[in-house]
């Protein structure tokens, strides 16, 4: 039988992790209870080193190794680098959490690392089996990361929503997958794009069918409205140090997948998943806006914001044009930063015994610490879309992407509903610098090590990226115009 | 009808009706043993598509070892069958309408779309299990590796979620019985005799015990 090693030069960040990952895991085993700091080190240098060897392999071709089951192409090598990024941020934030409750555990570290390892997969899949792969990997990790803390039920019952309707999503998936196979004869993502196009144009059921479990999966995955449900249980039962890695990472490994799936393997059936996404859209951007108005923890309210800004992303991507998927690639970006610094910021203000996930405990934090009310009030502009702030040019970028594509209406839909959610994040911002603090939370916080350090640095850079996009916004444009 | 169409047909029955009696019957364990039937079913039906290492992985793995499991898991558990069978018939319209939408298309599919010409029968020197090695560790090896990457976090977050020391554990740890001198165990203390300030009754009263090295001793 012929055949030929394949080139495992493209995929050298992977196996990288995954021997880093496994190698880990090892030394963890045989680390006591208070040299778990080592584990951390570790992990982080891997982050490093990975981006390290994802920029030295960048460059401009496509490249298809392991019978075609593999791209590397510049979208995933730049959106790889923001997952390094990302969750390097999330790690240093949530170390200071767990160690104040006592759970430092090296296991958080490793799955964390095997869940960064299933989000490269999925940006680098170019084959239904690798795709899916990748996604049960970074899945069954984030289930296994909320369980994490035992001893709180509240985390074990988010878990248990987290598995089930996961595990729902991902037989969707399987099956609308099975059903495409069964049309086009084949997993690969080009074949199938080639086949699709030598399809006749009739309007074919079964692909539509196929294409429709799809979507539902995708959107389960993201939390689109009406696949909500479980988004605001999960991110509030989960230990906050875990909500900021579920929330964050992960959303920009889902939007590289369904770039893969939709745009580059169900490309050519653009007009039958663009109807999808619409509804999608604009259910998430209601559903999302309006209900976050009513939460009283910040947690929650939070939650609710990701969905609306999943909405976002949808009307980036169904604009099917590459303005409006560099715009849509530019958005999950922002938001992924953002997301980090917001859900950092409850944890910099938790304490040992105390959760800082209520609105309240945001009052008066312009009196006990102006400078990270300050920081806090760039990411929830940033949220917002308020200028100069970067979310003020991902917001105006996915707008521009619709009406582009003939889509006033949705465009304007966007645009009041933004206007809705604007409520929510002022209310807080009023409620740090015009309110009292509450009653045994005057003392001012004390900033300290690391986590202080980079959560100003992650305000400010939402500022600097909003003060000057074109850095961010020519990546992008590169990754997918090239 | 050839005797294999025949054969197709009486396991495609079985396979059919042990899917639905396993969806209506009221006790759990019943449920999962028509389960099982439905995959010695599938597995026959396998074999007889010449897969034949597929037809027993699928005994081996999932009869022989994932159902066994979730009997016990199901006899184990003590479930409330009442409760477990409220609102079936609440659910049952809408069920009934996504099965038929599925079954619809499911039929569209295979007798519309898909014009499959009937498979040449593969001869004697042919083997499914060497076919499938050879593509698995050759053009499959990459999805191969993730999904034993999978399996690892499988065992990591198995174990990370139910290994634990408990506070009220009594087992014993033999190579802590054995490192035990005779320092560890007993103190040795001076002091000056006392007086006993109330009679006790019974010897133990010496005097000479420290309050405490009884404790100490156990």
């Amino acid at each position: 039988m012929n055949f030929e090693i394949p080139n495992f030069l493209p995929a050298v960040p992977e196996m990288f992790v995954l021997g880093m990952a496994c190698l880990i895991l090892v030394i963890d085993a045989f680390l006591p209870d208070s040299r778990r700091d080592v584990t951390y080190g570790l992990v982080q240098a891997t982050l490093v080193a990975a981006a390290g060897l994802t920029l030295w392999l960048m460059g401009p071709e496509t490249v298809l190794t392991f019978s075609d089951t593999f791209v590397k192409d510049p979208m995933a090598d730049i959106l790889k680098i923001a997952v390094y990024v990302t969750s390097f941020l999330v790690f240093l934030y949530a170390r200071p959490y767990l160690m104040e409750r006592g759970i430092h555990k090296g296991e958080f570290y490793v799955l964390g690392l095997f869940a960064v390892l299933g989000m490269m997969i999925m940006i680098s899949g170019h084959n239904l089996l690798t795709l899916y792969l990748g996604l049960e990997l970074l899945s069954l990790s984030s289930y296994a990361l909320v369980a994490f803390w035992r001893d709180n039920s509240r985390a074990t019952e988010a878990a248990m929503k987290y598995f089930v309707l996961g595990a729902l999503a991902s037989g969707l998936l399987l099956y609308g997958m099975s059903m495409i196979y069964g049309m086009t004869g084949s997993l690969d993502i080009a074949v199938i794009a080639a086949e699709l196009v030598a399809a006749d144009d009739s309007l074919n059921i079964p692909l539509v069918f196929g294409l429709v479990f799809l979507v539902v999966a995708v959107a389960f995955k993201l939390g689109a409205v009406p696949f909500h449900m479980w988004v605001p249980d999960v991110y509030d039962g989960a230990p906050t140090a875990v909500t900021l890695f579920i929330a964050t990472a992960p959303k920009i490994a889902a939007f590289a997948f369904l770039m893969r799936l939709l745009v580059e393997g169900m490309g050519p059936m653009h007009a039958d998943w663009q109807g999808m996404l619409i509804i999608l859209a604009v259910l998430s951007l209601a559903v999302g806006n309006v209900i976050a108005i009513a939460q009283t923890s910040i947690k929650r309210m939070l939650a609710y914001s990701t969905i609306a800004h999943i909405g976002f992303l949808f009307m980036g991507i169904l604009a099917g044009t590459d303005s409006g998927y560099a715009s849509a690639m530019f958005y999950v970006i922002v938001y992924a930063i953002t997301a980090a610094g917001g859900f950092g910021m409850i944890v910099f203000l938790s304490r040992k015994g105390y959760e800082a996930d209520q609105i309240d405990d945001f009052k008066g934090l312009a009196k006990r610490n102006p400078w990270f009310a300050f920081i806090m009030l760039l990411l929830l502009f940033s949220m917002a879309g308020v200028p100069p702030t970067v979310g003020f040019y991902a917001k105006l970028a996915v707008i521009q992407a619709a009406v582009g594509a003939d889509l006033v209406w949705l465009a304007i839909v966007a645009v009041i509903f933004s206007i809705i959610g604007a409520f929510y994040y002022l209310r807080v911002v009023k409620m740090m610098f015009f309110d009292d603090p509450q009653k045994g939370a005057e003392e001012p916080v004390q900033p300290s090590g690391a986590l202080a350090t980079a959560l100003s640095i992650n305000g400010l850079a939402v500022l600097l990226l909003g003060i000057f996009p074109g850095l961010l916004l020519s990546l992008t444009h590169y990754a997918i115009i090239g | 009808m050839t005797f294999e169409l025949v054969l197709f047909y009486l396991f495609g029955a079985i396979l059919l009706g042990g899917a639905l009696a396993m969806i209506s019957v009221r006790n759990p364990v019943h449920a999962a043993l028509f389960l099982v039937l439905c995959f010695v079913a599938a597995a026959a039906l396998w074999l007889l598509a010449e897969a034949e290492f597929l037809g027993i992985v699928l005994v081996l793995v999932y009869v022989g070892a994932v159902m066994v499991l979730f009997l016990f898991v199901v006899m184990m558990l003590d479930i409330n069958l009442a409760k477990l069978r409220e609102g079936f018939t609440e659910y049952l319209p809408v069920g009934i309408v996504v099965a038929l939408a599925m079954a619809t298309v499911l039929v569209l599919v295979i007798t519309r779309y898909i014009t499959m010409d009937v498979p040449e029968r593969a001869g004697p020197e042919y083997a499914n299990t060497e076919a499938l090695g050879a593509i698995l560790y050759t053009e499959y090896v990459y999805p191969f590796e993730i999904a034993a990457v999978i399996l690892l976090v499988a065992i990591i977050a198995a174990i990370s979620l139910t290994m634990r020391k408990r506070p009220d554990n009594k087992s014993i740890d033999p190579g802590k019985q054995m490192a035990v001198s005779r320092e560890g165990r007993v103190r040795m203390v001076t002091m000056a005799s006392e007086k006993k300030k109330a009679p006790r009754r019974g010897g133990q009263g010496s005097g000479a015990d420290a309050p405490g090295s009884k404790d100490e001793s156990k």
